[in-house]
């Protein structure tokens, strides 16, 4: 599904990514560990079209980035740190607007089933700007899936959400693996990654330093590898 | 493309409905300085109608200004302009959109208070009024869509309120200009029609190149 190859990113005369080597195959879902400034999310910016590489190749499901950025947007779901809502709309009024921009039909009928997985029905009409946390968070999952993309780009989609909203998030994640979604998600919760994930990817200084298969959900596994790997402990 | 552009601008617009702060802005402003105008200057007198032409583009000019700063500025809660940037669409249907609702406002401006600057300087048209509505048309045009391209371009800046105005007017000068003569003309001196033909054809050019110039760079200001 993914194949990135010598992929360097430099910003400002600074290397964020220095060739980073990876593959990915489809329905595979994908942790990437890594310190602070690691060159994760730039990573997941590069995949998503947002920023341009530098150098070296990226493919996604045999498209080259570069020359098919159209066809690779429609294939991905992306989703950052912040949650990409506009925040007098309503739930329905978001995920009807950017279910339109990626030309579903039956925007509005989509939004409302998402809406109803995501345990929001009750919010539906209401501006998104009196809700919490963990609620954009969950209409913002919403968004990104409103096309049922092949490939999810997740940057910490954990953070600052409680048991409810993680436990809600994680099913959906789940769900659209058991869809054969290929699902690759920035963490620093070693928990959730050795739950959902089944491959961990430890990047460090903008390299691949580890990349590892979970037999178990084995989270001592994941802590000592990016303990061995980042903090030189063994 | 133009779907793309067209579902940007509703939302927009439709925005603009629900929160009315750009568009509230702009019609208080304008109804501000038509009233200022007609402080200062007595409509009983002649020379009073020279300056009608000025005050309709200080209107157009500055009304514009404050909704083209809040275009760009207010995708930047929440990053939604990123959401724009991964659809899959290209970076010019966000320019596209994004001009047809600043461009929709700006006429809604002109069509709220230019009769109300007429009423009150009690300016009667004898003829030329489809000129006049062209001038308008194509004066706006330009500089809506060199606005909009500089908006794009000035809102990664901290002080991109202090930009916008610094970075549009020496670009849009030729567009001013020609737009306040020949609605001068059009309104003063229909005699003079040819001359304000000659200012509307310079508008025009001037339309079409910065148009399709800012049509081509934006992907480079757009990108993250």
């Amino acid at each position: 599904m993914i194949e990135i190859s010598k992929l360097i990113k430099k910003a400002d005369n600074k290397l964020i990514l220095r060739g980073i080597d990876l593959k990915i195959g489809k329905g595979e879902t994908v942790a990437i560990l890594g310190p602070n400034g690691a060159g994760k999310s730039t990573l997941l910016k590069v995949l998503a079209t947002l920023i341009k590489p530098t150098s070296g190749l990226v493919k996604i499901n045999g498209l080259e980035l570069r020359n098919n950025q159209m066809k690779i947007k429609k294939l991905q779901g992306y989703l950052p740190h912040s949650s990409l809502l506009y925040e007098h709309y309503s739930p329905l009024e978001n995920l009807v607007f950017f279910g339109n921009l990626y030309g579903i039909k039956n925007a509005e009928e989509k939004a409302v089933e998402l809406v109803k997985e995501v345990g929001l029905s009750f919010f539906l009409n209401e501006p998104v700007k009196n809700f919490s946390r963990g609620m954009i968070q969950r209409i913002a999952i919403a968004r990104a899936i409103i096309h049922e993309p092949p490939l999810l780009l997740l940057d910490e989609p954990h953070t600052g959400l409680d048991q409810g909203a993680i436990s809600i998030l994680n099913n959906v994640i789940l769900s659209m693996k058991a869809k054969g979604t290929t699902t690759l998600m920035v963490t620093h919760d070693f928990k959730q990654a050795a739950d959902i994930c089944d491959r961990i990817v430890i990047i460090k200084n903008g390299k691949v330093a580890d990349d590892f298969r979970m037999e178990e959900k084995a989270l001592d596994t994941v802590s000592e590898k990016y303990q061995l790997q980042v903090e030189g402990v063994s | 493309m133009i779907r793309s552009a067209l579902l940007i601008a509703k939302k927009d617009l439709y925005s603009e409905l629900k929160t009315k702060q750009v568009l509230a802005t702009m019609i208080i402003f304008a109804g501000l300085v038509i009233l200022v105008f007609s402080f200062a200057f007595d409509p009983a007198n002649n020379t009073t109608k020279a300056v009608i032409p000025g005050v309709i583009w200080v209107i157009i000019v500055f009304s514009g200004i404050l909704g083209l700063n809040r275009s760009f500025i207010s995708e930047q809660r929440n990053d939604t302009m990123q959401g724009l940037m991964i659809a899959p669409m290209d970076a010019s249907s966000i320019f596209l959109g994004k001009f047809l609702a600043n461009f929709s406002m700006m006429l809604v401006v002109e069509l709220v208070s230019l009769p109300f600057l007429f009423l009150l300087f009690d300016f009667q048209m004898y003829g030329g009024f489809g000129y006049l509505i062209l001038v308008l048309m194509i004066g706006s045009f330009g500089f809506i869509s060199i606005g909009t391209f500089l908006a794009a371009l000035a809102a990664n800046s901290k002080s991109s309120e202090m930009l916008l105005p610094l970075l549009l007017f020496p670009v849009t000068s030729p567009i001013l200009i020609g737009a306040v003569q020949a609605t001068k003309i059009i309104l003063t001196n229909i005699e003079k029609l040819s001359s304000a033909m000659a200012w509307i054809q310079l508008i025009s050019a001037y339309d079409v190149i910065f148009f399709v110039l800012c049509f081509i760079l934006i992907e480079n200001v757009l990108e993250v």
